[in-house]
């Protein structure tokens, strides 16, 4: 029987030579990221009793879910981790002026196919796309990763969505991750590892890769892989130079489950308040008035995202009932958006363009909603409160039925701005 | 340590981490006797006045989804909870509860047998829940994780790792 590359990467970590789904192993990762929460890590890490941090080149620290600092509070606990990595001889620390880690880290180098990498953030399986064994930690766990250099990991069973086919115009990585959610539930593919393949897979840009890895964990999956494709290594070599393998599934792997879809059936699609699996189509809720739209996030945050919205804002202007939030999620997408003439465009329709951050997807600052009002966000959680205020409500979207939306103030289907042909 | 014996208080499936432990008190909360007094808060308003040491916490399938906060285990692990016991578990939750020193067992059969205040007895070593005449076994906790618990979590297990070897 052959082995699954969830076996094979826990077996490459633990330094075993087989192991199997439901074992336990121990394994060292290649790298442990945290961000503003590393500061809550730190005092953990102190109370261990160990005086170092057993290997700061494997540590990663970017601060992006409250910058700049929105209160004393939140400067204080940025100082504590300035602090903290200049006495520990972190050099892998990035400040509030680099974008949000879950973008950062494989800007920086960070992931490589291959490689483990355990985060101390849920969206961590975003790495998933790199072909990277990505999985989200507690604190707790980060800490104890600072002073052994190792952690417990349950090895999972690996579930595999195949995605065949082409995606109509118009219908991003987004509708699919949205509407595969719907079908499986908050807990579809719960503790399992996720492998994304199929022809619709092997196409899709790199951007589109990390969507859906992205939001993997809000079906409960532990890790989404995919297979890297031309795109991804090109990406990799480009920003790192460290060696690596690219790790596969054996053809005769064991699936605990194999799910089938057709890229031609997924239609643009939202979630509806306030659970993530509460989807819908954009059809059944067109219509619908919002106030505040939300371009950015670590979901949908990059270039390509940024670039499809302002190919339908361009020229046009955004309705006077709503507010758009635009939030590069990093500064490199900053910058290249700004010499592309994205930011430009967006800006000319009527947006605000906000610094390269989390911004408001926790609900901490910069744009945080009013009693009653509605969101329609590219982030990838919309539970009640998400974003700051129980009395609010927050649909989930992609970003081309953000931008066909935020033009009329009323949700909408994206799809007749791509007649002709889209991507 | 290695028999928690108590009463069980049942609840159903998805139980999610904040009705364990309201996430508004995530930030402002850490004394363990007021983790305490917020555990179950929006989902059993009497259970944390009544919940007893070695108390047992039986559950359907997906307890502790939702947020990662680890106050959901903690909370269970101040209010005196000797162990969880589901038809299955959240990843981070699962995670969460033994590096808090709290056994997440997963019995499908003892989840659809055990009645809410019914005495349970939980033999960690054994691998095996007892209750009313009647026992099922649970799968054996590999050593690792039996160190962890044992020692009452992650990071005291790891704090007397090194005091033994300083
Ligand atoms: S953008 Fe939102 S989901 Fe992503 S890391 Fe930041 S807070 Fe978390």
């Amino acid at each position: 029987m052959g082995k699954t590359f969830a076996e094979k990467i826990m077996a490459a970590k633990s330094g075993r030579r087989a192991v199997s789904a439901s074992d336990i192993v121990t394994v060292k990762p290649d790298f442990v990221m945290s961000h503003d929460n590393s500061a809550a890590i730190s005092k953990t890490f102190r109370g261990i009793g160990v005086d170092r941090v057993v290997c700061p080149e494997k540590v990663v620290i970017i601060l992006d879910h409250c910058v700049p600092a929105a209160s004393d509070k939140y400067a204080n606990n940025h100082k504590v981790v300035r602090e903290f990595v200049a006495e520990m001889g972190i050099e892998n620390f990035f400040d509030i002026n680099a974008g949000i880690c879950h973008q950062v880290l494989p800007e920086q180098g960070f992931a490589c196919p291959g490689e483990l990498i355990l985060g101390s953030d849920s969206h961590t399986t975003t790495y998933g796309a790199f072909g990277a064994f990505a999985a989200g930690i507690g604190r707790s766990e980060a800490a104890a990763i600072w002073a052994t250099g190792e952690l417990w990991l349950r090895v999972p069973e690996t579930h595999r969505i195949e995605i065949g086919g082409r995606l109509p115009a118009g219908v991003t990585a987004k509708d699919v991750i949205l509407s595969i959610i719907g079908q499986l539930g908050a807990d579809g593919v719960l503790y399992k590892a996720v492998e994304f393949t199929g022809s619709a897979i092997d196409e899709m840009s790199l951007a589109g890769r990390m969507v859906l890895a992205n939001m993997t964990v809000e079906m409960g999956g532990k890790i989404g892989y995919m297979t890297p494709n031309e795109e991804t290594l090109t990406f990799v070599r480009s920003r790192s130079s460290r060696d690596f393998d690219v790790v596969t599934s054996d053809p005769d792997a064991e699936y605990e489950r194999v799910i089938r879809y057709a890229a031609a059936d997924f239609v643009p699609t939202l979630s509806c308040p306030h659970t993530v699996d509460n989807t819908a189509p954009v059809t059944d809720k067109a219509g619908t008035p919002f106030h505040q739209a939300v371009l950015g996030t670590c979901t949908n945050g990059r270039l390509e995202d940024l670039g499809l919205a302002a190919r339908i804002l361009k020229g046009r202007r955004i309705s006077r009932r709503v507010r758009l939030l635009v939030f590069p999620a990093s500064q490199e997408v900053y910058r290249d958006a700004m010499r592309q003439g994205i930011l430009a465009d967006l800006a000319e329709a009527g947006a605000v363009i906000m610094n390269s951050g989390c911004g408001p997807c926790l609900g901490a600052h910069e744009g945080v909603l009013a009693d009653g009002e509605v969101c329609l966000s590219t982030a990838n959680r919309n539970f009640k409160g998400r974003m700051g205020n129980p009395n609010s409500e927050v649909y989930l979207a992609s970003p081309a039925t953000v931008a066909a939306s935020v033009l009329t103030g009323l949700i909408t289907d994206p799809r007749e701005f791509f007649q002709g042909g889209g991507r | 340590m290695s028999t928690i014996k108590g009463k069980v208080w049942k609840y159903g499936d998805d139980i999610n981490t904040d009705v364990i432990f309201p996430g508004k008190y995530t930030y402002t909360v850490s004394d363990p006797a007021e983790l305490a007094r917020h555990a179950m808060e929006d989902l059993d308003p009497d259970f944390a006045g009544k919940v007893q040491k070695g108390d047992v916490v039986v559950a359907g399938t997906n307890f502790g989804c939702g947020s990662s906060r680890e106050q959901a285990a903690s909370c269970l692990v101040a209010a005196g909870v000797g162990a969880v016991i589901a038809k299955s578990f959240s990843r981070i939750f699962f995670r969460n509860a033994i590096n808090w020193g709290l056994p997440a067992l997963q019995c499908p059969a003892a989840v659809d047998a055990l009645q809410a205040g019914q005495a349970v007895t939980v033999d960690l070593e054994r691998g095996c829940i007892e209750a009313g005449g009647q026992s099922w076994k649970f799968p054996e906790l590999p050593a690792e994780v039996q160190g962890i618990l044992t020692s009452g979590g992650l990071i005291p297990y790891l704090r007397a790792k090194y005091q033994k070897n300083a």
